[in-house]
């Protein structure tokens, strides 16, 4: 069970929070995006081996939405950055 | 030293405390435990622990155990078990055993509690760090107490330092991300054979560590040759554990040896009274150092070393117990054929690694060491002891068992529990297979209950030896948890029965449950599905509950809903983007039904959300959707439209909800709240009003979801039974009558009301459900860009539509597929074009009726469809009061 780094509560135990995908995909303006543009926003996402930012809510806590980096091979988690922050680089 | 009497396979048997069942039945001279599932070979115990292939057992007394190693069994007095050939009974009782579990945080967590796992218990406690400590065995010490080594004192007394927790007979069965480990102690087994209801007989531990030091060991590896099986052929290190735990059945040995520990053992042997007629070593050379460590002490007490040498073949008794062993030196050929009781080999370590691979730390090929060892550079795991490879002074050769012909082949075994030869191997090998992954699931080599304990590593050499490649170039090891097999009880703990989840109960619920209702689980919720009258079934229950709710009044409990009060300034325009239809042009006191679809422009949930005031609003949810539709808007909330002045919270709980229904509700509204203006025109559909219900503080909202005429009274969830009493008081002058989920179902469906998780399944657009109605082309909301999307838009989806059945009692089983009505009675396969979302009887329509999503549905009204011998005809998806003139009541 991964330990996720909330940055409103700190480490808590996966059960308490839900996953919301990739980070920094961007809701595109739904009247002027192209099929492509839009479905890419609904259907693509990327799947990469190691250092990947995404997406979780701490829903059995705060219930805040934030970002974070984990590696998707370690699991290791690096920074977590609140939405509408500058995303932090991607860990070496 | 007490004894303990047992019964194993029926005969009373005494053994001595401390004993394991292996140990206290080789004390009886027990050998030959069982047969082989597979060949019905007759085998015995090979092993001291949970590496044992052989001798499993069937655990009768106490909670009982299906499958269990005899040598991880602790004899108690009053033990009943039994051998197994194959796979162990369930107990038919119910296990009355308690279970528990502990969450623990730690700096360092060590699993092993050999020398080195206890010497990295004193180095981190030393440095004033908070150390757990797991053993699986009985007693400290792993290997040094085995031998029977004293374990230093200072090693002993870090166990009791204040932040030491030192826990024995505790297998950590899993190890998972960032440091988190799952472990079963036994608590009571070791103590008696009678079932523990007051202490838990087992504890699983969650244990989170900021480091985890692995000390797990290593098992011993037997030698694959020619009826390596035979009951009298044993590890040598547990042979000589035996012997000197007091076993006597063996007079002589032969000890057959890949490196040193084959010397250490067969020295133990010969000083605990056993003649060991010769050591067989296949190395001819050995350094200096092991000369004097291993060969000359063995040579200075008179054992015979033969040099280059192995075992090719084993000889029984008529009762298929060894008798000799055939001696082989491969380099000239020579055999010779050496009788003895006992037949100790030693075919080098194998470190176990499963609990590193578990978190994806591979094993690394050492030739020096024989073995895959472990290296962690992972910085919170690090292995000590012989898991990193600490006994590499052994020098074993890289030796797996001599060349066999096809017919030694045959008898020689990899996996004793799958009766898995080199000839499988061979077998495997020969239609093309390398990978370990392949060659496991072609001889089921590793699948048994040991897991392949003793056969991984050697299934490696031997498929490297017929291809001409090192162990590690044929894959790598790779184990899943659990370490050891484990009672799911122990995992449930306390959450059985009952108490497996949580259990959500409205403030009516002690009423239903009087009231005789069967109940139906609906998420976590119960709801009553149906209240019987005496001598009816549910099919007498629901016509009768519909029959009230369409010609007199029917009350049911609606207080499951999901219910999320929404305040802010914005909360109207945030409604507008959540809903497909517009909900900020809404008045205050007033009512809207309103669809949720997802950004792909599917359907994920619906409700009606009531307008409280200028910037206050309930919405209410599926019972089911409540959480999802509340991480929902949150999520847009808080990462798309964080200018929005919106908060959202939840009520669910704190509401309780009334519905009464049916053209005579008006008249049970006016008795339980007599100031209200109930008139027609005074209160109107989708409206809300505060009055006083039964002396209750209550909003009442007129909401339908049957098309009758009916209310939604909403009291503080306090006084939800007290209103709900109320409403059967005063309502029995009309006859009021309690339906439940069932009837709730029929009555929506005859009108033609989907709903969502039911009629969908995240794959139909508003559109498919005929619900265009409720789309706003005026305004943006989340998912509508997805209608024009080419698969969205085409006219030929699955649509909603009305099945009406030709022999009019049939119900259609929901779910059903069907086809077009040539194909009625034709055997499967046969193209489907669509299939059933829901079906029941109808009191009102007085025959059988369904909705159905089916390709291209809408053009298609009026065609018949097969469902097997049955046929139907496609409708419109509503069967009840299409004008709408019911619900004015």
């Amino acid at each position: 069970m991964l330990h996720i780094p909330c940055p409103y509560c700190g480490p808590r135990d996966e059960t308490e929070f839900h996953y919301g995908a990739g980070a920094n995909i961007f809701y595109p303006e739904p009247s002027s995006a192209t099929d492509e543009e839009w479905s890419k926003f609904v259907f693509i996402r990327e799947n990469p081996k190691g250092w990947h930012a995404e997406r979780w809510v701490h829903s059995a806590g705060c219930r805040r939405w934030f970002n974070v980096w984990r590696n998707t091979i370690t699991h290791e988690f690096g920074p977590t950055y609140k939405p509408f922050t500058e995303q932090p680089k991607r860990p070496a | 030293m007490s004894n303990v009497t047992f019964k194993f396979d029926g005969v009373d048997y005494v053994g001595q405390a401390g004993d394991s069942l292996a140990t206290a039945l080789l004390r009886n001279g027990v050998l030959h435990f069982t047969d082989s599932t597979y060949r019905d070979r007759p085998r015995a115990v090979m092993s001291l622990w949970v590496d044992e292939p052989n001798a499993l057992v069937n655990v009768d007394s106490g909670a009982g155990e299906p499958m269990v190693p005899a040598t991880t069994v602790e004899i108690t007095e009053g033990l009943v078990a039994r051998s197994l050939s194959g796979i162990g009974d369930l107990p038919d009782t119910r296990d009355i055993s308690r279970y528990d579990r502990a969450y623990r945080y730690a700096d360092v967590l060590v699993v092993g509690a050999g020398l080195s796992g206890l010497a990295a218990a004193k180095k981190y406690a030393d440095q004033g760090k908070t150390v757990i400590i797991m053993d699986d065995q009985p007693e400290v010490g792993g290997h040094a107490h085995e031998c029977g080594q004293a374990i230093p004192t200072d090693l002993l007394s870090s166990l009791a330092h204040e932040n030491v927790t030192h826990l024995q007979r505790t297998t950590v069965i899993g190890t998972y991300d960032q440091g988190y480990a799952v472990a079963v102690e036994r608590r009571t087994d070791h103590v008696s054979s009678k079932v523990s209801t007051d202490v838990a007989r087992i504890r699983t531990w969650h244990v989170r560590a900021e480091h985890t030091v692995l000390a797990t060991g290593a098992f011993q590896r037997p030698l694959v040759f020619a009826n390596n099986d035979r009951p009298g052929i044993m590890l040598s290190h547990a042979a000589a554990t035996y012997v000197e735990r007091g076993v006597k059945m063996f007079k002589t040995a032969i000890v057959v040896t890949v490196d040193n520990q084959g010397y250490t053992d067969a020295i133990r042997l010969h000083k605990s009274g056993v003649q060991v007629l010769a050591i067989v070593d296949i190395r001819k050379k050995l350094s200096k150092a092991s000369k004097k460590s291993a060969r000359k002490p063995a040579a200075k007490l008179g054992i015979r070393i033969i040099k280059g040498a192995t075992a090719l073949d084993t000889n029984a008794t008529l009762d298929g117990i060894l008798s000799s062993v055939v001696v082989l030196d491969p380099k000239s050929g020579l055999k010779e054929t050496i009788a003895t009781d006992l037949l100790a080999i030693s075919g080098g370590w194998t470190p176990t690694v499963h609990l590193a691979t578990y978190i994806g730390i591979k094993p690394t090929w050492s030739k020096k060491r024989a073995a895959f060892v472990v290296r962690s550079k992972v910085k919170s795991i690090s292995t000590v002891g012989m898991l990193a490879g600490d006994f590499v002074e052994n020098e074993p050769a890289v030796y797996f068992g001599p060349e066999l012909d096809d017919t030694q082949a045959l008898v020689a075994f990899v996996d004793h529990q799958r009766d898995a030869t080199l000839r499988d191997l061979r077998r495997a090998v020969g239609a093309g297979m390398i990978s370990i992954e392949h060659v496991k699931r072609y001889t089921a080599i590793g699948t048994a209950h040991d897991q392949g304990k003793t056969s991984g590593t050697l299934t490696m050499g031997l498929i490297g030896n017929l291809v001409g490649l090192a162990p590690d170039e044929i894959g790598s090891l790779t184990f899943r948890p659990p370490y050891i097999a484990v009672p799911f009880a122990a995992l449930a703990g306390r959450e059985r029965g009952l108490h497996t989840e949580p259990i959500r109960t409205t403030s009516i619920h002690s009423w239903h449950v009087a009231a005789g209702a069967p109940m139906e689980d609906v998420g976590q919720w119960k709801r009553p599905w149906f209240f019987p009258k005496p001598g009816e079934d549910l099919d007498a229950a629901v016509l009768r509950e519909c029959r009230a709710a369409r010609n007199g009044v029917a009350v049911m409990d609606a207080s499951t809903l999901g219910k999320i009060d929404i305040q802010g300034k914005d909360a109207g325009a945030f409604l507008d983007q959540v809903y497909t239809n517009m909900f900020s042009t809404l008045k205050v006191g007033m009512s809207r039904y309103g669809l949720m679809c997802g950004v792909d422009g599917m359907v994920f949930d619906d409700g009606v959300t009531t307008r409280l005031g200028e910037n206050h609003w309930l919405m209410t949810t599926t019972t089911g959707g409540a959480a999802k539709v509340m991480d929902w808007l949150e999520e847009w909330l808080q990462t798309e439209w964080p200018h929005l002045e919106v908060f959202c919270t939840s009520v669910t709980e704190q509401i309780a909800t009334v519905a009464i229904v049916g053209p005579k509700s008006r008249d049970l509204l006016a008795l339980l709240s007599p100031g209200l203006d109930v008139s027609k025109e005074g209160f109107a559909f989708m409206e809300n009003k505060y009055a006083d219900v039964a002396g209750i503080p209550a909003r009442i909202a007129r909401i339908s979801f049957s098309g009758e005429l009916a209310y939604e009274i909403n009291v503080s969830a306090w006084y939800g039974l007290e209103l709900w009493n109320k409403v059967m008081e005063l309502g029995a002058a009309l006859d009021v009558t309690p339906y439940g989920t069932e009837s709730l179902h029929v009555l929506r469906a005859e009108k033609g009301f989907v709903i969502v998780g039911q009629e969908t399944d995240g794959t139909q657009t508003p559109d498919d459900l005929g619900m265009d109605w409720i789309v706003s082309k005026k305004k943006d909301f989340i998912g509508k860009r997805s209608f024009s999307r080419s698969d969205t838009s085409r006219p030929d989806r699955h649509q909603l539509v009305g099945l009406l059945p030709d022999t009019s009692e049939f119900v259609i089983p929901e779910g059903s597929y069907f086809a077009e009505v040539q194909h009625k009675g034709a055997t499967p396969p046969i193209p489907h074009i669509g299939y059933v979302t829901s079906s029941y009887f109808s009191g009102e329509l007085n025959r059988s009726f369904a909705m159905a999503l089916v390709h291209n549905g809408r053009a298609r009204i009026g065609d018949r469809v097969a469902i097997g011998n049955e046929t139907a005809v496609i409708t419109e998806p509503i069967f009840v009061d299409k004008e709408n003139v019911r619900r004015d009541g």
